[in-house]
């Protein structure tokens, strides 16, 4: 049961799904409480559960080892960042953005920094958006390469995937460290620019890392791909098909692995991704199989799109002068700043009343509404499937909860 | 074949586990209270203050403006500000802090703090063992233990160090030339003044000292 994919913009061609597995069945409406039929069993998975990506809890009924309904609650890490970002001013805010989906940071302050330049209309110098681009890519490359290692780990690979994934990351943290001066909270964008301008040196490293990465890349596809315990456990589970991914607004890799060719690097082209070549991988099926070979085709291509603007970055000022990161206020309005993070379509929206604060902020987490269709993805599987469509939705409870 | 795939996978593995005594590359570990790798120049941890000079009461570059205090997003700062007023580097007479709080246990390393302090007198420090079974008492930080030297700036941050200190010069030179030319102008109206006025009249010579007022520094904009 060899697999091949196909080039990237091609859908993945993995092999059939398995047969000999159960179809998954429509949802039964299910009690819970007194009115749970004798052969349903409420099980309650979480919130601290080692496979939950943090606190987390799924109230699933099973009939035997079959999931006939499932509900996600979360709210357990609710920081009230929302509320907390319309009392702050916008400067203020940039640093709680990196507490969102703490694995990539840098793309968080993105998100922010473009809904406020919207709001402001503010310029930002070439430089920095090449800054801008390779940091945030950077960003993608350690994010899938955790997500990778998490869902091995969840599926039950113990550990050495997990391993050799997060030595990869922690090359990719040294960079930001190096840059930025923390590994995970970054703080980095600013409107109108970036913070500090490249050390020196450090454009070499990060080009001798790049260098050395589609080497972990391939290592890790030998470590796994083919791997028949890994296609009984991901061909054919957790099935999300194009439609559904259309009507619950699903974005990012998962989307694109049902077949949805929607990058919105592509799509709307913001900061100056428009400049590079790279392609947009797109899975056939929407299974956890196709999802999890999304991440590998993706990470090739932000490895070219990383070549590419290592090679052009110019020379030049890394902020706009006519921005004051103090005292910032934008005249009244509304804007919505979207950006293609690693898990999806991440959005910020900012009201301003003329005032140093938001009047509304808001953000569109990509991880919580990724996870929106968990139950659809689930039912009808076995209780130890619904780990690994979970660990192949890519969440971040930081995020999900804000 | 069936297991085929696994037996590739392994053999990786097996690549790996042996690699690890061949090349550094492969064995990345590092055992970390033994073993310590180098800080990175830009690492940051918690703020502290600068002083310039051997005495870190009268060499605080603070004066205690409140900028960082509202900037702060988890407001972690707590500033109250002197009565009376010292000299500061320039020799021109500034408030001081006479406390100066940070609580650790709040602060998040964001380093707006620095970004926003117009004085260069707040800087991040790269210390981070801080164990402690006091929870409270002893992650708050007072003025005397955030006060450090320039020196040890220049040690744990060089580059940034020196930038900020041609800077402070920079400034403290124009501040000076500025001083020097109102007081020459002054002097000079004086004069002409002295000799415009009949000589019945005499002028004091001390009003053209008076006039200079202008903070030295940018900063403290409306607040």
């Amino acid at each position: 049961m060899s697999t091949t994919y196909a080039p990237v913009s091609e859908p993945i061609t993995g092999s059939a799904p398995v047969t000999g597995r159960p179809a998954p069945r429509p949802a039964t409406p299910v009690l819970s409480g007194p009115d749970l039929p004798e052969q349903y069993l409420e099980l309650s998975m979480g919130p601290q559960h080692p496979s939950t990506h943090g606190v987390f809890r799924m109230n699933v009924v099973l009939d035997g080892e079959q999931v006939v309904k499932l509900k996600p609650v979360f709210g357990y890490l609710h920081r009230n960042h929302e509320k907390i970002a319309e009392s702050e001013s916008y400067l203020g805010n940039m640093p709680y953005t990196d507490r969102l989906d703490y694995i990539c940071s840098i793309t968080n302050n993105w998100a922010y920094a473009l809904a406020v330049e919207k709001l402001g209309s503010i310029e930002v110098p070439e430089r920095a958006e090449y800054i801008r681009v390779i940091t945030g890519e950077l960003t993608r490359l350690q994010n899938h390469a955790c997500l990778l290692g998490f869902l091995l780990q969840d599926m039950g690979a113990s550990g050495t995937p997990l391993m050799y994934a997060f030595r990869e990351r922690e090359k990719v943290l040294d960079l930001f460290e190096s840059l930025t001066g923390a590994r995970m909270m970054c703080n980095y964008l600013r409107f109108g620019g970036c913070r500090v301008d490249l050390p020196p040196g450090w454009l070499n490293r990060a080009k001798a890392f790049l260098a050395d990465f589609p080497r972990f890349l391939d290592e890790f596809e030998r470590l796994l791909v083919g791997n028949e315990i890994l296609m009984e456990r991901t061909q054919g589970v957790g099935v999300l098909s194009r439609e559904l991914a259309i009507s619950a607004a699903i974005s990012g890799p998962m989307a694109r692995a049902s077949g949805l060719n929607y990058d919105i690097r592509k799509a709307d082209g913001y900061s100056i991704y428009n400049r590079f070549s790279f392609r947009v991988p797109l899975g056939s099926h929407g299974d956890v199989y196709d999802r999890y070979m999304i991440r590998f085709l993706e990470m090739r291509e932000s490895v070219k799109i990383l070549d590419q603007a290592m090679r052009d970055i110019p020379d030049g000022p890394i902020q706009n002068p006519a921005v004051k990161a103090r005292l910032f206020r934008p005249k009244p309005g509304e804007a919505y700043g979207r950006i293609e993070s690693p898990k999806g379509e991440l959005g910020f929206y900012l009201i301003s009343d003329g005032s140093g604060i938001p009047y509304r902020y808001r953000v569109r987490p990509p991880s919580l509404i990724n996870l929106t269709v968990l139950e659809d993805l689930c039912l009808g599987h076995n209780v130890a499937d619904v780990i690994a469509v979970l660990g192949s939705v890519d969440i971040v409870m930081g995020e999900v909860d804000r | 074949m069936l297991g085929e795939g696994i037996i590739k996978g392994l053999a990786e593995t097996a690549r790996n586990f042996f690699g690890s005594y061949l090349t550094k590359e492969r064995l990345t570990t590092v055992q970390y209270p033994e073993e310590r790798l180098p800080q990175n120049e830009a690492f940051r941890n918690f703020p502290f203050l600068v002083f310039d000079g051997a005495d870190s009461e009268a060499g605080l570059r603070c004066v205690s403006c409140h900028i960082c205090e509202k900037e702060c997003p988890p407001k972690c700062i707590f500033i109250e500000k002197s009565k009376d007023k010292k000299p500061d580097a320039v020799g021109k007479p500034q408030f001081y802090p006479v406390v100066f709080d940070i609580d650790v246990s709040v602060c998040m390393s964001c380093q707006i703090c620095v970004e926003v302090c117009p004085f260069d007198a707040i800087k991040m420090d790269v210390e981070y063992d801080y164990p402690t079974e006091d929870r409270f008492a002893a992650l708050l930080f007072n003025k005397h233990q955030l006060a450090k030297s320039n020196d040890y700036y220049h040690q744990i941050h060089p580059t940034e160090a020196s930038a900020v200190d041609a800077a402070l010069a920079a400034e403290r030179e124009s501040a000076a030339a500025k001083a020097a030319a109102t007081a020459a102008a002054a002097a000079k109206t004086a004069a002409a003044k002295v000799s415009a006025e009949s000589r019945a009249v005499k002028a004091s010579p001390d009003s053209a000292v008076e006039s200079i007022t202008e903070p030295p520094l940018s900063g403290g904009d409306g607040l």
